[in-house]
């Protein structure tokens, strides 16, 4: 019970407990772009990524200016019978809340652009914290916030569904992509960057430094 | 002074672990029904997710119950030149396979029909046999755990295309397309099923092996 304080914290910086099964582990450094796994029930521990302050910030930045573009230029376009029918990304949206479908609409709203702005916005804010030394407000609660969020952030799974509707609806009329649907695809590719590039653990241990 | 401890598991050393930030936090001596904060990240401890099983249990059933009208309601409602077509998810997939797109049809079925049912089923295992105090195979019900927490989101693909659908086939055409009631149930299905998989603690599967331990988790 009276263990010293030394001692926990050495203890605590050198162990890590894994999430699928609890079993302590020792934290060894590992080679570049290494990843860590229990070694009793495989769940992934911990990774090394090299720079992951410099590369995830500069990702999230870019995801930020192709969120913005996807949102600022017309998506698909739909041509039939001369007709050209433009959308965006969040008319989607706005047709599901006027059927009375708010709950789908949030929904889709939240997982295809909320929930990665979000994401990607914390991310700016506590790298570029880490960046500069600076110590800002809330750093700590809003990269908790970026991990919890991950799962809910679902741009690749909008990807997939526009395919398959584009399939769907390619015999009744010309599915014209638009810029935003670019934007859209490379804000895909950089959110799938982000979760290979970025190294919690190293971010949380810059993080100690702060206080 | 040593900093060796016997015990091969964090609960078993007494300690919190972070689920969000993995740090390690000793636990107090006296806990009462105060709660305890990562002092780091500010997340709260706990040795176990707070009554894991019966919150999983819980949404479990609630998935399971709408699930049914998620499948019977239609998701689409089409209308051309005056006639009406009400298609469910299945019904949308027949349409796919029918028109050869086989592909796109199989992509469908996996992510609407085989990911949510694959999941009640996996996690509705997992839940009894912690239940049961099970040892069988540890190693491979944390890998399907693992793996059931990575799929779910993919079932949301259907939402996402009755949402491309809507805004590309509005009203002042010839065809219209409506989103129909079966997706408010369908989308509330995969919300739920993902909330349930995170609500699910895999260390419960572990913990029946570490009886040894001084201090068994709760």
């Amino acid at each position: 019970m009276m263990m010293s304080r030394r001692c926990l914290v050495a203890m605590t910086q050198t162990l890590i407990a894994c999430h699928g099964c609890d079993l302590l582990h020792r934290v060894r450094p590992l080679p570049e772009k290494s990843k860590a796994r229990c070694s009793r029930c495989g769940t992934l521990l911990y990774v090394h990524s090299p720079e992951t302050v410099n590369r995830t910030l500069a990702l999230a930045i870019t995801g930020l200016v192709f969120l913005v573009i996807a949102n600022l230029f017309p998506f698909l376009s739909l041509e039939s019978q001369g007709t050209v029918l433009e959308t965006t990304l969040i008319t989607g949206t706005i047709i599901l809340s006027q059927q009375s479908m708010a709950g789908p609409a949030i929904l889709v709203l939240l997982t295809s652009m909320l929930i990665p702005g979000l994401l990607l916005g914390a991310l700016v804010y506590v790298l570029w914290a880490i960046k500069r030394g600076y110590r800002l407000p809330a750093g700590r609660r809003l990269f908790r916030l970026a991990l919890t969020l991950r799962p809910w952030s679902m741009t690749e799974v909008f990807l997939l569904g526009i395919l398959v509707s584009v399939v769907k609806l390619a015999k009744m009329a010309a599915i014209i992509p638009g810029t935003a649907l670019f934007a859209f695809l490379a804000l895909v590719f950089v959110l799938a960057a982000i979760n290979a590039f970025m190294d919690p653990r190293a971010i949380w241990e810059k993080m100690d430094k702060w206080s | 002074m040593t900093c060796a401890h016997a015990a091969r598991t964090a609960a078993g050393a007494g300690l919190f672990s972070c689920h969000s930030c993995s740090l390690l936090v000793r636990r107090p001596s006296m806990t009462g029904r105060v709660t305890v904060r990562c002092p780091r990240c500010g997340a709260r401890l706990h040795l176990r997710k707070p009554n894991s099983i019966t919150r999983s249990w819980a949404l479990l059933i609630a998935a399971l119950i709408f699930y049914i009208p998620a499948n019977l309601f239609p998701v689409t409602i089409t209308s051309y030149l005056g006639s009406i077509q009400a298609d469910t998810i299945m019904s949308g997939v027949i349409f796919f396979m029918q028109t050869g797109s086989w592909g796109i049809a199989l992509i469908i079925f996996v992510a609407s029909i085989v990911v949510p049912i694959a999941k009640l089923i996996v996690l509705g295992g997992l839940l009894i046999s912690v239940q049961r105090r099970s040892r069988w195979r540890p190693a491979e019900r944390t890998r399907l755990y693992r793996i059931t927490e990575l799929v779910g989101r993919w079932s949301m693909l259907d939402v996402f295309v009755v949402t491309v659908l809507v805004a590309l086939v509005r009203l002042g055409y010839l065809t219209t397309i409506q989103a129909g009631v079966g997706v408010v149930y369908f989308a509330a299905v995969v919300v739920i099923t993902m909330i349930a998989a995170m609500t699910f603690d895999p260390r419960l599967i572990w913990d029946v092996l570490e009886k040894n331990d001084e201090s068994n988790a709760h």
